[in-house]
């Protein structure tokens, strides 16, 4: 019914509803920044984890994770906000693009609009407000580049900045107690990239059992598989042959083909015959004298014996991507087909030493000195399958990072020194412009603020006593200053060696106002009514 | 329902199971038609102008989408209501006739309905407001011809068609950068576009979205992307001046469409068919390497073995193109579809400056550019953005760019936005309804009226006072005779669209004017709505 008393009718579906002006964008407020502080206090160094609990019933459901990562919480998550949905995808696209920093983004987002929320209050006008971030944004993004540093890529500074921001990125996971040794391990296993950014070269096997200092990078590459029974497990300077062929039987690939028969001995001879069949393809493998088959797909016995009987060691069901990096590390070329032995040198893969070995429990298959040293491989330790996976999960984040700053190679002060510099960028901005826009531009930089706040917060620090002396000491001109959680000081973070990623914090501070701005912009959420779902 | 009985007062079905229909009837049928049709425009009306706001949709499957283009709101609303499907049609006829200007249309028939319904209430029959309606405007469409202004495209590096873009842009939260999008688009037009006879084909325009990055890195590439990679990890990640052979054949033995069995009945039939199908991998890679093809895109799959082969002959291949990719390539790089191996010649190769595989982001996606095609130039632009929301708004905002550009080659006529060019049409519209004598005159008027609603919206929405500024231009249009005195949305200080450079296509506003003066006149006509009682 509208104001004076007609009936409207009915325009949407039955359960659709729709919200318009105060009370969709208070709906949009709330679940954002709910979501932010659901994941603010994982943040910083002396952030906490949380577990994470599927629901439903079933086995699988009662696997349970503990996480850090932000991007890993988020994704978990099942949200019925809109805003908060946005926040979730910013957070995993940030997790795409560079792997890190997938809280700060959340929070972030979550602060403007926490911020936004206020201006609105004070009747500021949505649109005034963006257009006030706009302008805080080019800013702190401008200062964000001018306080960052390039070193040459070869250089032993670039080297030490690498293992620096490695171990800031890990100083806020589990293993934050053993960072120098992940960040080292970390910086070699990318360093071994020579630039590339390919992340599958970098394997990460993982192995309850024993502590997280036993976890070592491997210079080979180790395959989680086992040598076949009956072949040698130890070979000296191999010529590998990677394959991806069917060696159970050949099915016949020609459309509507049947085997029909009418005496049983001419089963015995349709047998005979795909037993040719199979011995001619390992002959024709054989031709290319390689000592060691690796498949990607089953071997049957029967083609196994005759490898083996050749002195092959055979090692089947290779997954693909293990199959790949088996490939790239030893150079060979991944083969289907067998009618080309003379190209035998071209295609075979060639490492020094292949052997089986033994990590906790588990055998595996070991390669090492291979011919192109790419790949490597990160064997993880640990006392449960949690904590590997969280581990696992660091890792992953740290190596993103690393790659991220090999492509960029500028980096920037970390302990809250960027976010510091570019909320102080904003604030001199804010004197600068007329207009209701000042207003918004100084909620950008609260919102900025924010983020070392949370840090110190989460650290059980006095947040207002240590930011307001930040900003003092920032203001002093001392342009390396950053919050110390260890001692809950100023400290400088050149000595405590603290540094980030450039590109990460780049990619942080536009996803998030981007964000913000699609929320700020919304005064209508229509909901359509729910797809019925059949039970089945 | 009501019924009718014959002389022995026995009830007369005349509805089939008419007891469980609803029926609505004479005026309670028109105000409910206007109402529902109303409440749709109702929600589009705070998205018109430079400072509209976004609606956010939550489809049935609970995605989120953000948007500010009309089409796009009335469309995921899923509307029930019979009538205000029609204004859904109505914005999408406007959007695949013009592509821009969707938003305007549906606010402009909620405008025209609510000045129908004082009309009603007036006791003027629906038939004669139509009628005046439609009078009214021939009129305003007239008067926009002769306020129109031809624009000179090529002059100044076609500043106007960036303007016009910005214009376009201006909406939309990529707003920002929209001098950048708006080249980018012009850009993209151009490169593909027929001056000669002022045609554009938009297929040529392909827009492929990747979330990452920022809304600034998105760039315009001159060639084709496709969101594939090579069919083998270890192919050449680049191919210099391409031969390409497009394939939608798969590599596989053939499968003929009638249904047939080979019986295989002894030993020496099954190794003969061993041969055969082996030989028929050789052949298919030998074809195509014989035509000279240095790279094979296939719209199907490859076994694993054709995979291997094309590896051992050096052919980089990809498998799995989409249909549309195929006739894009096909297009922009003069290669035939080759539907059979056999048919493969040097002549059906297309030719391209490259072909390569480029990397993003850390999760290890990789697409193909395909670039200097000898053909056409087909363009692609890559839209990047924070997350899939804002990728898919800013490719939304981007087509609507790309339309504008496109109207502007064809017809360079121009009128100015800013609500100017309905101001100036409400005016004329006025002075011709007092030379109406008939009940006419009163939808006339009214239709002015409605077209005046149109800039009192756009005022509204940038936090103007409506009235006051509305009337501030008109006054000023009428003094100075000037039609392009509008609403200052931006506070630039003055408002003349001129100065501002806000241009609006003419077709876009005739369209606009003409689409909205139909559907209220369809909805004028219904008297009657009769549906099943549980709809």
């Amino acid at each position: 019914m509208d104001i004076v008393g007609n009936v409207l009718p009915q325009v949407l579906k039955d359960e659709a509803t729709e919200d318009k002006g105060e009370m969709a964008r208070l709906q949009s407020f709330v679940g954002a920044i709910a979501v932010a502080d659901l994941v603010k206090t994982t943040l910083g160094p002396k952030g906490m984890d949380k577990i994470l609990k599927p629901t439903g019933p079933g086995q699988e459901m009662t696997h349970i994770t503990v996480t850090n990562d932000g991007a890993t919480i988020l994704r978990s998550m099942y949200v019925e906000n809109p805003a908060a949905k946005i926040l979730i995808e910013i957070s995993k696209t940030q997790d795409e693009e560079v792997g890190d920093g997938t809280t700060t983004v959340a929070v972030l987002a979550g602060e403007l609009l926490r911020e936004g929320e206020k201006l609105i209050q004070k009747r500021i006008h949505p649109q005034h407000v963006i257009a006030g971030w706009r302008i805080a944004r080019d800013v702190a993004l401008k200062r964000l580049r001018d306080i960052s540093s390039e070193n040459d890529i070869n250089s032993q500074e670039f080297h030490d900045d690498l293992v620096k921001i490695a171990r800031t990125t890990l100083s806020s996971k589990l293993i934050t107690t053993d960072r120098d040794y992940f960040a080292d391990l970390c910086v070699k296993a990318v360093l071994r990239l020579k630039g590339s950014s390919n992340l599958d070269y970098i394997q990460i096997i993982k192995l309850p059992g024993g502590t997280i200092r036993d976890s070592y990078l491997d210079d080979g590459f180790i395959l989680k598989k086992q040598i076949t029974i009956g072949c040698k497990r130890r070979i000296e300077n191999a010529k590998i042959l990677v394959a991806n062929t069917a060696m159970d039987y050949d099915k016949i690939k020609i459309y509507g083909t049947k085997v029909k028969v009418n005496s049983m001995d001419k089963v015995a001879e349709i047998e005979a015959a795909e037993k040719e069949k199979m011995k001619h393809k390992v002959d024709k493998i054989l031709k290319y004298q390689p000592t060691v088959f690796v498949n990607r797909q089953l071997i049957y016995n029967y083609p196994e014996q005759l490898l083996a009987d050749s002195g092959i060691t055979v090692i089947e069901h290779a997954d693909f991507e293990g199959m790949e990096r088996v490939a790239a590390a030893t150079g060979a070329e991944i083969l289907s087909t067998f009618d080309a032995p003379e190209r035998s040198a071209q295609v075979l893969g060639h490492c020094d030493l292949i052997e089986e070995i033994m990590i906790g429990e588990e055998k595996m298959i070991k390669f090492s000195g291979c011919k192109k040293n790419e790949a490597c491989t990160i064997v993880l330790r640990g006392a449960s399958t949690h904590i590997l996976d969280e581990v696992d999960r660091s890792i992953h984040d740290a190596l993103c990072v690393l790659i991220t700053t090999v492509k960029n190679r500028r980096v920037v002060w970390g302990g809250g020194n960027s976010e510091m510099q570019m909320a102080a960028a904003c604030e001199e901005e804010a004197k600068k412009v007329q207009g209701k826009q000042a207003f918004a531009i100084e909620a950008f930089a609260r919102a900025l603020r924010q983020i070392p706040t949370i840090i110190c917060d989460n650290g059980g620090y006095d947040s207002a006593e240590l930011i307001q002396n930040f900003k003092v000491e920032l203001q002093k001109g001392n342009q390396i200053c950053g919050l110390n959680m260890t001692d809950g000081t100023i400290g400088n973070m050149s000595e405590l060696g603290v540094k980030e990623c450039l590109r990460v914090k780049e990619q942080a501070l536009m996803a998030a106002s981007e964000a913000a701005e699609l929320i700020m912009r919304v005064d209508d959420i229509v909901k359509c009514a729910p797809r019925k779902r059949e039970r089945a | 329902m009501s019924l009718a009985f014959d002389d022995y007062g026995r009830p007369y079905i005349i509805l089939r199971d008419q007891g469980q229909k609803k029926r609505m009837k004479g005026l309670e049928a028109y105000k409910s038609n206007i109402l529902a049709a109303k409440a749709v425009a109702n929600t589009l009306q705070s998205s018109l102008g430079p400072k509209g706001m976004d609606k956010m949709l939550v489809s049935p499957d609970g995605d989120v989408s953000v948007t500010n283009d009309g089409a796009t709101i009335v469309e995921k609303m899923e509307i029930q209501h019979p009538t205000a499907k029609l204004l859904v049609e109505l914005s999408q006829s406007q959007d695949a006739e013009i592509g821009d200007g969707t938003t305007g249309v549906v606010v402009l028939a909620g405008k025209l309905l609510e000045q129908a319904l004082t009309l009603l209430d007036k006791g003027i029959h629906p038939l004669k407001i139509s009628d005046g309606f439609d009078r009214a405007c021939d009129v305003a469409i007239k008067h926009l011809e002769t306020i129109s202004e031809e624009i000179d495209i090529q002059a100044n590096e076609h500043e106007a068609l960036i303007q016009a873009a910005c214009t376009a842009l201006g909406s939309k939260v990529v707003s920002k950068r929209k001098r950048e999008l708006g080249k980018i688009a012009v850009t993209a037009v151009l490169d593909v576009a027929d001056l000669a006879r002022k045609d554009v084909n938009l297929d040529l325009i392909k827009i492929q979205t990747k979330t990452g990055g920022s809304v600034e890195d998105t760039r315009l590439i001159s060639g084709i992307l496709i969101d594939k990679d090579m069919s083998h990890p270890q192919m050449p990640k680049e191919v210099k001046e391409a031969k390409i052979c497009l394939l939608t054949c798969p590599f596989e033995p053939p499968k003929p469409k009638t249904k047939h069995n080979i019986n295989i009945s002894s030993a020496e039939d099954y190794k003969k068919l061993y041969q055969q199908e082996q030989q028929y991998f050789v052949d298919m890679v030998k074809l195509v390497k014989d035509s000279g093809a240095n790279i094979a895109l296939c719209q199907w799959g490859f076994d694993d073995e054709a995979n291997h082969l094309l590896l051992q002959n050096e052919l980089p291949a990809v498998r799995w193109v989409s249909g549309t990719d195929v006739e894009l390539i096909a297009m922009a790089t003069g290669a035939r579809i080759i539907p059979r191996f056999q048919e493969i010649t040097p002549e059906k190769l297309g030719k391209a400056g490259s072909v390569k595989e480029v990397q993003f982001g850390t999760s290890n996606e990789r697409m193909l550019v395909i670039e200097n095609c000898q053909c056409t130039k087909a363009v692609t632009i890559l839209i990047r953005g924070g997350s899939q929301m804002i990728v898919d708004e800013a490719k939304r905002s981007i087509h609507d760019a790309i339309c504008v550009i496109r109207n502007l080659i064809k017809d360079n006529r121009i009128v100015y936005g800013g609500g100017s060019a309905e101001l100036a049409c409400s005016i004329q519209v006025l002075q011709y309804a007092d030379e109406v004598s008939s009940v006419e005159q009163y939808a006339i008027r009214s239709f002015a009226d409605a077209l005046e609603g149109i800039p009192c919206c756009l005022a509204d929405n940038c936090g103007l006072n409506p009235i006051t500024s509305v009337a501030q231009a008109k006054a000023r249009q009428l003094q100075e005779s000037n039609p392009r005195i509008g609403i200052d949305c931006m506070e630039l200080g003055t408002t003349d669209m001129k100065e501002q450079r806000i241009y609006e296509t003419l077709s876009s506003k005739k369209q606009q004017i003409q689409l909205a003066t139909q559907v209220v006149k369809m909805i004028l006509k219904i008297d009657d709505v009769i549906a099943p009682d549980d709809y």
